[in-house]
């Protein structure tokens, strides 16, 4: 197998759900862990004669979407009724959109490995959410071998948001970064948490190969249901080698939906194309089309908060960062908000982004926790950040004081003080430890005195040592000096 | 005293008024005045109407579900709370078609699949009414799902013309038709998907009027085709209609569809038709009319004439494709409305399921009747991928050509005039095994649901002993102009005659009904409180 002469091509369905007080089509409450059962009404359990009203604020956070991928918001949108039997679907049919979508022809541009890729968005739709099956008894909440299975109706008809994009991710890593980058767009949107455990973000991968440089697509299968950007990631690293030896061992891939199974590590059939769905999609004859006034899409495009991809520019131009530190720093909104915080505060733009991306970032993935919500707020950084500056601490000793406030949940100075890691810069105390590391090394010392200027870091080094990093070494210098050129 | 009025009481032979109401000619506008004026309790106006019942329902069998004992209840309270509850239609009965949800009170569409089912909410029209503290008699019998011109589909009962109790009420609103014919009901609700208001009214001899689409809310309507689905009323006389009427229409915001009309319904008072234009479809007169219906419709179009109106002969052209656009357009809805009665929530489920699919297949087999079946199957088929734009993209285009067919024609007369229906009340089981039969019944009422246009049918006379209808086409929220237009001409027809409850009723049997029809849910009786106050 030859991997270099095949080059994959990615293209991918994500389903948001909207962070809606009430659900698409009826007033009941969108709401996490309550009883099952308790936000329900007529017409999201379908009862007879109940009649779905669209939710304007629904409407509003799914062209927001639409707006920051570029996209064009088309002013005359149709419902159109998606028919399948399933218990969680209590109508019997998903109101969705069809091929009169909110918003098409839209582009998202994200960085892989500080390249910045772009890729085509088709387009974002509005439908609803079916609802949660809870299957009783057997293996782990899964069906087979259940005894029974309930039904949740809480989460039936929340507003969701598919987005889908042109075949035209290039690997299973960019794949990755897409989504992750995708996500943090809509978190920052404030249209959805996107909580992950939660499934309120979920997404489909179409994946094909073709000989590198085609233009041809080729075959693609398609890998249902991810809510792990791991998985998805290892899925698409499985499934690629699997079509390229398909390929070159002269044979087909067939259009068909994968099941990844990350203990295995593999991808399986779950349908095939002849076995796909008849949704018999037709329009929604209980919704007039829906007239977006494109005054009112000009409003919400002036009220959209700052995106990604401006906030990185206006960190380079106004914060003088370089490109990769400020696409680190500005591509997640918590970060972004948190280093400004910290610059806002009073310390230097250079050393708070490389106190953000360095301490603070390593804490965050340690504990696990979001920017924002570490154990170090960004007045407490910005006050360690210019005890730095003014010499009150070094900068060796400036990351043990970090450790220390995490782990007592204290002040910076406090902290300083508690573990005595403030700076020396007593020239009476420096001065015995001087006087000490010249006596102590009458080698260096002859050969400075011999021309050896160079040596001067040596003896630098050993105050510090003796210092326990805690010495001024401008002082220290001065100090040493003095010492030797007697 | 008004010539209705005093034909009412002066019929009775009793020393009080009270017995004297004859409930086969009693309007609304009377019962109204008499209730105001005190010369009768509310009470003793909803007896009138329970007593009827009790001595004509045996033959007819016009509702699924009586609601004596709320009604008598109800009509009390209303007496008491006169003052508080004095309201424009408050003490008056009225009778419900079976497929709009009354909360509390058992709702079955005249479906097995409903049989049991107990509504959480009750339709926005007739919450409107009851809030208006009209008396509901009961629920009415209808074609199972409203699929049908005959009521003969219902899964419970056939219902029979009082005219002539072999022959059927009409449908799908036959059971209210009759209800309202026989006396049975004051005035009552039906719904209109392609003349399931008009075409029973007509072979009652009553008035039915389908409002514009959208003007009446559909909220609680139990969809069979949402896109012609519409409310509307089933009464003795044009004002009757008109009084209901503006106790239906309204914005509603639980149905995006519903909109306010652009002006409030008016109840009519015109006796002159001057300067009227009313056009005639020479398509609608090539559809097979019996001589009886013609004969009575152009003599209706010669009063028109003498009211000062000019009748004209125009064209439809696109009327012969109006019907198999309708028969694609309707099942296709319905075949996603009827989805839901799936067995998992509410509603009939069979016995002892094996799995999802034997749950899924045995609850709708065996629920569901067989015309429902047929529909289901034609709507799906119609939506098949590789069949969609053969047939369900282009009966779009074809009802786009209907409507504008009536634009065209509406910038040229002011209404359109038809025989409601080709024929009178036909037997009991004629039909019924022919179904293309049966669906011409609607012929000359389809073209208004595909165009969402108001119409209304009022008795023109009768032919054969049975009554005839005539049917009245407006432009979209026409609805003052029509009532107006119909109004004068019920006073120039002067119809005036009432069923006689001759023959005998045709009993489902003989004629490949099935024989595990379910029984009907029987009389029960709810609270007040709960349902209605």
């Amino acid at each position: 197998m030859n991997n270099g002469a095949w080059e994959p091509v990615i293209g991918l369905e994500m389903h948001v759900e909207l962070d809606t007080q009430t659900k698409m089509f009826c007033g009941c409450a969108v709401t996490k862990g309550d009883a099952p059962n308790v936000h329900t009404c007529p017409v999201c359990l379908a009862h007879p004669g109940a009649l779905p009203v669209v939710n304007r604020r629904a409407v509003e956070y799914a062209a927001r979407i639409a707006l920051a991928l570029d996209c064009t918001v088309q002013a005359r949108n149709i419902f159109h009724r998606k028919n399948y039997f399933y218990p969680d679907l209590p109508k019997a049919y998903q109101i969705s959109q069809y091929d009169e979508p909110l918003a098409t022809d839209g582009s998202f541009e994200y960085w892989v490995d500080g390249e910045l890729l772009r890729c085509r968005i088709n387009r974002v739709h509005m439908e609803e959410d079916a609802a949660k099956l809870i299957h009783a008894g057997g293996d782990a909440g899964r069906i087979a071998g259940s005894d029974s299975s309930m039904v949740d109706f809480n989460r039936g008809g929340t507003p969701l948001i598919e987005i889908v994009t042109e075949p035209d991710i290039p690997s299973p890593e960019a794949a990755r970064e897409f989504l992750q980058q995708l996500r943090n767009l809509v978190v920052e949107l404030g249209v959805s948490e996107c909580n992950m455990e939660e499934g309120q973000i979920r997404w489909d991968a179409n994946i094909s190969v073709r000989p590198q440089g085609s233009e041809e697509l080729g075959t693609r299968t398609e890998l249902k249901n991810m809510n792990s950007f791991r998985y998805l990631q290892q899925a698409l690293d499985a499934e690629i080698p699997r079509q390229i030896g398909v390929l070159e061992a002269g044979g087909t891939i067939d259009l068909e939906t994968l099941h990844f199974d990350p203990d295995t590590g593999t991808t399986t059939p779950l349908r095939s194309k002849e076995e796909a769905h008849d949704y018999r999609y037709f329009p929604e004859p209980d919704l007039v089309p829906l007239e977006i006034d494109p005054v009112w899409v000009e409003g919400l495009r002036a009220t959209q908060p700052e995106l990604p991809a401006a906030r990185v520019e206006r960190f380079i131009a106004d914060y003088g960062l370089s490109r990769a530190d400020a696409g680190v720093l500005g591509s997640s909104g918590a970060l972004a908000g948190f280093y400004e915080e910290v610059v806002a505060a009073g310390a230097g733009a250079k050393p708070a982004a490389n106190w953000t991306m360095g301490e603070y970032l390593a804490h965050l993935n340690a504990a696990g926790l979001e920017a924002g919500h570490g154990h170090v707020t960004a007045e407490r950084l910005a006050r360690l950040v210019k005890l730095v500056e003014d010499g009150t601490v070094s900068t060796s000793a400036a990351k043990e004081v970090f450790a220390r406030m995490i782990e007592d949940r204290a002040e910076p100075e406090a902290t300083i003080e508690k573990h005595g890691l403030g700076q020396i810069s007593d020239t009476a105390e420096l001065e015995a430890i001087v006087a000490e590391v010249v006596a102590a090394n009458p080698a260096q010392v002859e050969q400075y005195r011999g021309g050896k200027q160079q040596v001067i870091g040596f003896f630098v080094g050993q105050v510090m040592k003796a210092s326990g990093g805690r010495a001024n070494p401008q002082v220290v210098n001065d100090l040493l000096r003095r010492a030797l050129d007697a | 005293m008004n010539s209705d009025r005093r034909r009412a009481i002066e019929r009775g032979t009793g020393d009080a008024p009270l017995r004297g109401l004859d409930p086969l000619r009693l309007t609304a506008r009377d019962a109204k005045r008499l209730l105001v004026d005190g010369e009768i309790s509310s009470a003793e106006l909803t007896k009138v109407y329970l007593d009827q019942i009790a001595a004509v329902e045996s033959k007819v069998r016009a509702y699924i579900l009586h609601t004596p004992d709320n009604a008598a209840k109800y009509s009390t309270k209303v007496d008491r709370e006169m003052q508080a509850m004095r309201g424009p239609l408050a003490g008056l009965p009225i009778a419900v078609k079976d497929n709009m949800v009354t909360e509390g009170v058992t709702t079955t569409c005249a479906s097995k699949m409903l049989h049991n089912y107990q509504p959480v909410y009750t339709a926005t029209a007739v919450r409107q009414v009851w809030e208006d503290h009209v008396v509901m008699l009961g629920k009415t019998n209808l074609d199972e799902f409203a699929m049908g011109s005959s009521t003969e589909n219902s899964a419970y009962q056939v219902t029979a013309n009082p005219w002539d109790l072999s022959t059927v009420p009409g449908g799908s609103s036959g059971g209210s038709a009759a209800a309202v014919a026989a006396g049975e009901a004051l005035w009552a609700l039906g719904s209109d998907t392609g003349g399931s208001i008009r075409q029973p009214a007509a072979l009652c001899g009553i008035v039915g009027m389908k409002p514009t689409y959208g003007a009446v809310s559909r909220y609680g309507l139990i969809a069979f085709a949402s896109s012609l689905d519409q409310i509307g009323p089933l009464t003795r006389s044009v004002y009757d209609c008109a009084l209901l009427l503006q106790h239906l229409v309204g914005h509603d915001p639980r149905d995006a569809t519903s909109v306010e009309l652009p002006e409030p319904v008016a109840l009519p008072t015109a006796e002159r038709l001057d300067g009227l234009r009313v056009g005639v479809p020479s398509e609608y007169l090539a559809v097979g009319i019996e001589p009886g219906v013609r004969a009575r419709f152009d003599e209706t179009l010669a009063r028109i004439e003498e009211l000062g109106g000019a009748c004209v002969e125009i064209s439809l052209p696109h009327t012969e494709y109006a019907l198999p656009a309708y028969y694609i357009i309707a099942p296709a809805e319905a075949s996603a409305n009827l989805a839901r009665f799936d067995g998992v929530r509410y509603g009939y489920r069979c016995a002892d399921p094996v799995d999802l699919l034997d749950l899924y297949e045995r609850t709708r087999g065996e629920g569901f009747g067989p015309e429902v079946k047929r529909r289901i199957m034609i709507g799906t088929y119609a939506l098949s991928a590789g069949y969609y734009d053969a047939y369900y993209g282009r009966a779009q285009k074809v009802r786009t050509l209907v409507r504008r067919d009536f634009d065209e024609a509406f910038a040229g007369v002011d209404l359109i005039a038809s025989p409601t229906t080709p024929t009178v009340a036909f037997k009991a089981g004629s039909r019924t095994s022919d179904p293309l039969a049966m669906y011409m019944s609607d012929i000359c009422t389809i073209p208004a649901n595909l165009a969402g246009l108001p119409a209304l049918s009022i008795p023109c006379g009768l032919s054969d002993g049975l009554p005839v209808g005539f049917q009245l086409i407006g432009p979209a929220f026409s609805e003052n102009r029509l009532l107006e237009a119909a109004h004068a001409l019920e006073g120039a027809i002067g119809f005036d005659t009432a069923p006689t409850f001759r023959g005998a009723r045709r009993e489902r049997d003989a004629n490949g009904w099935r024989a595990d029809w379910p029984a009907p849910p029987g009389p029960i009786t709810f609270s007040p409180e709960d349902a209605q106050s």
